[in-house]
């Protein structure tokens, strides 16, 4: 469980975060939703510890992200953010293991490989496991730093925007494999997303931010409403029953 | 690229040829033909860092090889070539480890202010001492002091910008450059003041050369150099992962800010031995780094380490053996490194590229 | 929010915001005391002596416009830069465009030793032009996390021009007199001999009337394309006003570091970004940085002179670093 009690921060003049109090049950897929500049990414990286606090606690699994030592919360909790560009040259698999670090400290056991290949395959990035990430297309890269992050086996992996930037196909793909990665390898996984409807499907909470605030938190099916959206999202939408569950219009 | 699943054109399956179950390996080379590359280079490398230090050594040596005379010729040599070493060294492994932390490939650790706070020390010993006093302001005592000098600077640097809430990198690079330049400015002013003959007396000192070392600094050069790169080679793998940015470090479990200042701790001792020992040289690390990324072609730096350190010496002692014995022209070594470095310099900012 | 670069915010010129108004008039009262005391400020008694009137007329009047030309010319070279690159770090100083110019300089005067002054502006602005394209070369094929990574880039580059400059003069014994003309000084304008510092005026002039344009050309080539400007004629416009400036600045007094920095800066502190009236005043504030720093240069060790340089590099550091430490603070 994530559990944020009374955090605060002032991010630069325009934005500010807080107070929220949010807990995040352990297991499945948790979208974090709501309008530009709402604060959703200022608090995944503060769940990932890459941001401090100004005030208030946050705590994974029960320890606490400010006082328990950045080594141990590596191997509790993985953060993936929007914008990944290296300047040395890897390939798929010298960036997958780097996800081993945590536990190996850069020499890499014939165990840490196996765990490699592991998350490689189940990328489907068997093929492209020898190919430097610049010979890569944006769908395939997303996938080598997707798989990097699970590569750490954390219980809790925190994705910003990992559809960013990708197109219908491989958005899908994306999330069919994060919803594996939940499933088969009961990781809670909380993900920003701007698709209401690819949170509404995938999730299995949705948790609306807005004004740096929680405005909504629950399951897609209580989420889901017109007015709610609306009011979130600050402009007029209406929820539809499509044939796979509920569908969110707002043309 | 070698997954027997995958055809792509232009790659050649002889590294896979032998190895029908190509081994899954996230090691610092994909294939093993990229290793088999590296360690041709090395070789090559390494057998002309001896070519050449032999033929400094024993080149235009009237005695024959092996004779008690050829040693004793050889010996007034060797402080040079050794002189030679240190400096690769510091420089190999400064540049390699700064380009790290900042996570630049095209920056330098000597505009840091290194440089200059030397030329304001030798400029200000002739300005207030005199043409004397620069020929008394000699020996160890004073080697040490100018390593000290350059250390406390850039502890003071990155005390006062790398540290606190708003500790920000590029701001401490610009700081510490603009302070390098307001120093070269006043140092500027002083040289304009000075008689010719000490100016030349002076000028002697502010290009980098070798024969500006003195061999009673070596016993304490090494020992502070082996020191400083060894532990930067102990934070080898650390540096691996500091090469992909502050998220994916703090992410992996290492404190990032703790390993920069930690790491830029011991390329500051490097570079103000090196900076002390022969002066300014300040686009031979810039250009030692870069070749040895191309060379090296991996992440790992344990082994780019070793091939910027082997070409760093194959630079300077090339250089060095093709303008004595060839050009008769030594004076100008450094000025044709920095020449080549810079030129290099412009090649590289003006590839398309991210920074 | 990317962090491309701290783009100078599009000039929005608020609808009755005059060019002139009496906080202007008080600047140029300001500036024209501090040119007065420039005017009275010497060794020689130019009252007293017999022929005071004479050395008034051949020292200190040519001196003073100097310092008018030359301190709102590398302001608004500076301005240029920052619009044409939207970065507020940038100027000739921090681009390598001041060592291309001094670079040029050197050339001529070793192919030609007798050439005249006009010929030696014209290899230091073809030097300076040919310099700043290359960096703005770099600029357009790069793309940048960090805006300050300009002004770094451009120093080092700057650095790799001075060394072969440096490498030159060593060859041809001209290495203390190479620091002499680098160092900015005020001293040997003479009349007779600073006349052409007037083409910057008409620099200053171009800058007020297509700063607009320039601004539009900053923000990228598609922008400015598609508001049908042609983007590639602004950016040769831009360069070959800096160029100009640098050259004839460098040629006749020498470098000026920082100047083109500070001053916008400072200005846009103090009166936010609005381009078309805050251009009165960086031309002001130039003229008053580089005569106040020409005043302590000159009476700081009377009777001798410290280079305006010097002091400017001193005092355009500080400035320099504070703004640095300011703009961290608000990133």
């Amino acid at each position: 469980m994530i559990t944020l009690s009374n955090v605060r921060k002032s991010y630069n003049s325009e934005v500010s975060i807080g107070p929220v109090d949010l807990q995040i049950p352990a297991g499945g897929i948790t979208a974090l939703v709501g309008p530009n500049g709402a604060g959703k990414s200022t608090l995944l990286t503060m769940i990932g510890r890459l941001l401090g606090l100004d005030e208030g606690t946050i705590e994974i699994g029960g320890y606490d992200v400010t006082t328990t030592k950045s080594k141990d919360l590596a191997k509790i909790v993985s953060i993936l953010r929007q914008e990944n560009h290296y300047v040395t040259r890897l390939t798929v698999r010298q960036l997958v293991g780097f996800g081993r670090f945590p536990y190996s400290k850069g020499r890499l056991t014939v165990a840490d490989e196996e765990v490699i290949s592991r998350y490689i395959d189940f990328l489907d990035l068997r093929a492209l496991e020898n190919r430097y990430l610049d010979q890569l297309s944006g769908g395939q890269r997303q996938r080598a730093y997707v798989a990097m992050v699970l590569c750490q086996e954390t219980d809790y992996v925190l994705l910003d925007e990992p559809l960013n930037n990708l197109d219908m196909r491989h958005s899908v793909q994306m999330m069919q494999h994060l919803h594996k990665a939940a499933r088969e390898l009961g990781r809670t996984i909380i993900i920003v997303l701007h698709d209401i409807n690819f949170a509404c499907h995938y999730g299995d909470r949705i948790c609306a931010v807005k004004d740096g605030r929680i405005a909504e938190f629950g399951t897609p099916e209580e989420i889901m409403t017109d007015d709610l959206l609306t009011r979130v999202f600050e402009t007029p939408v209406e929820c539809i029953n499509g044939p796979r569950g509920r569908l969110a219009c707002f043309y | 690229m070698l997954e027997p699943t995958v055809s792509s054109p232009g790659i050649t399956p002889a590294a896979a040829a032998g190895d029908p179950a190509p081994r899954r390996g996230a090691g610092a080379f994909p294939t093993r033909r990229a290793r088999r590359r590296y360690i041709l280079i090395l070789g090559v490398l390494a057998l002309a860092a001896v070519a050449f230090a032999f033929g400094l050594l024993a080149w235009k040596n009237p005695m024959p090889v092996g004779s008690a005379g050829f040693w004793r010729i050889a010996e007034l040599r060797v402080t040079n070539v050794t002189v030679m070493a240190i400096v690769a060294f510091c420089q190999a492994m400064a540049t390699v480890s700064f380009q790290t932390v900042t996570n630049n490939r095209i920056i330098t650790p000597s505009i840091m202010g290194f440089e200059s706070l030397y030329v304001a020390v030798q400029t200000s010993t002739v300005y207030f001492l005199g043409a004397t006093g620069l020929v008394a302001f000699a020996g160890t005592q004073q080697f040490l002091l100018q390593v000290a000098l350059m250390v406390g600077f850039a502890l003071v640097l990155y005390g006062w910008l790398l540290s606190g809430k708003y500790g920000n990198m590029q701001v401490m690079l610009l700081v510490g450059i603009i302070i390098g330049g307001g120093l070269g400015s006043v140092s500027t002013f002083m040289q304009r003041l000075l008689t010719p003959s000490e100016f030349d007396l002076l000028s002697a000192r502010l290009f980098g050369s070798v024969t500006n070392a003195d061999a009673s600094y070596l016993p304490y050069a090494i020992p502070i150099c082996l020191a400083a790169g060894g532990a930067l080679w102990l934070n080898a793998r650390r540096l691996n992962l500091v090469s992909l940015g502050r998220d994916s470090t703090v992410n992996l479990g290492l404190n990032h800010r703790f390993e920069t200042i930690k790491v830029l701790f011991f390329v500051s001792i490097l570079m103000a031995i090196s900076t002390a020992l022969v002066g300014p040289m300040t686009f031979l690390g810039f250009l030692v780094a870069t070749l040895a990324y191309q060379f090296a072609d991996t992440y790992d730096h344990r082994l780019v380490f070793p091939m910027a350190f082997l070409t760093g010496f194959v630079v300077l002692t090339g250089a060095y053996f093709v303008m004595n014995h060839i050009f008769y022209a030594q004076g100008v070594v450094s000025i044709i490194i920095e020449l080549v470095g810079g030129s290099v310099f412009l090649y590289v900012i003006l590839r398309k590229g991210r920074l | 929010m990317t962090p491309g670069s701290t783009a100078l915010a599009e000039p929005a010129p608020p609808a009755g915001r005059k060019l002139f108004n009496w906080k202007l008039l008080l600047g140029v009262i300001g500036v024209a005391g501090l040119l007065g005391l420039s005017l009275l400020t010497g060794v020689y008694d130019v009252f007293g002596a017999d022929d005071g009137d004479q050395m008034f007329a051949i020292t200190r009047i040519p001196r003073t416009v100097a310092l008018v030309l030359a301190g709102a010319a590398m302001a608004m070279s500076g301005l240029v830069m920052q619009l044409l690159t939207q970065n507020r770090f940038v100027e000739p100083t921090t681009t390598g465009t001041t060592e291309w110019a001094g670079l040029g300089l050197l050339l001529v005067l070793i192919v030609f030793p007798s050439a005249s002054i006009m010929e030696r502006m014209a290899g230091a602005i073809i030097a300076a032009f040919v310099g700043t394209m290359v960096f703005f070369l770099f600029l357009r094929r790069v793309s940048l996390r960090s805006s300050l990574i300009v002004p770094i880039v451009g120093i080092m580059l700057g650095a790799v021009v001075g060394s072969v400059s440096t490498f030159i003069a060593l060859q041809t014994d001209m290495l203390q007199s190479l620091g002499v003309w680098f160092a900015g000084s005020f001293t040997s304008v003479l009349r007779g001999q600073y006349e052409v510092l007037w083409i910057v005026a008409l620099v200053a002039v171009a800058v007020f009337l297509v700063a607009d344009r320039l601004t539009v050309a900053g923000l990228g080539e598609d922008i400015a394309t598609n508001v049908g400007l042609n983007y590639n004629r602004i950016i040769l416009l831009g360069t070959g006003l800096i160029a100009v400036a640098t050259g004839v600045v460098t040629v006749v007094v020498g470098n000026l570091p920082f100047l083109g920095l500070i001053v916008p800066n400072i200005v846009s502190m103090f009166r936010g970004d609005d381009l078309r009236s805050n251009l009165p005043w960086v031309c002001l504030l130039g003229i008053a940085i580089v005569t106040v720093c020409d005043l302590i240069a000159r009476t700081l060790i009377m009777p001798f002179e410290i280079p305006v340089s010097v002091i400017l590099g001193i005092i355009g550091a500080v400035v320099f670093i504070y703004l640095l430490l300011r703009q961290r603070r608000r990133a």
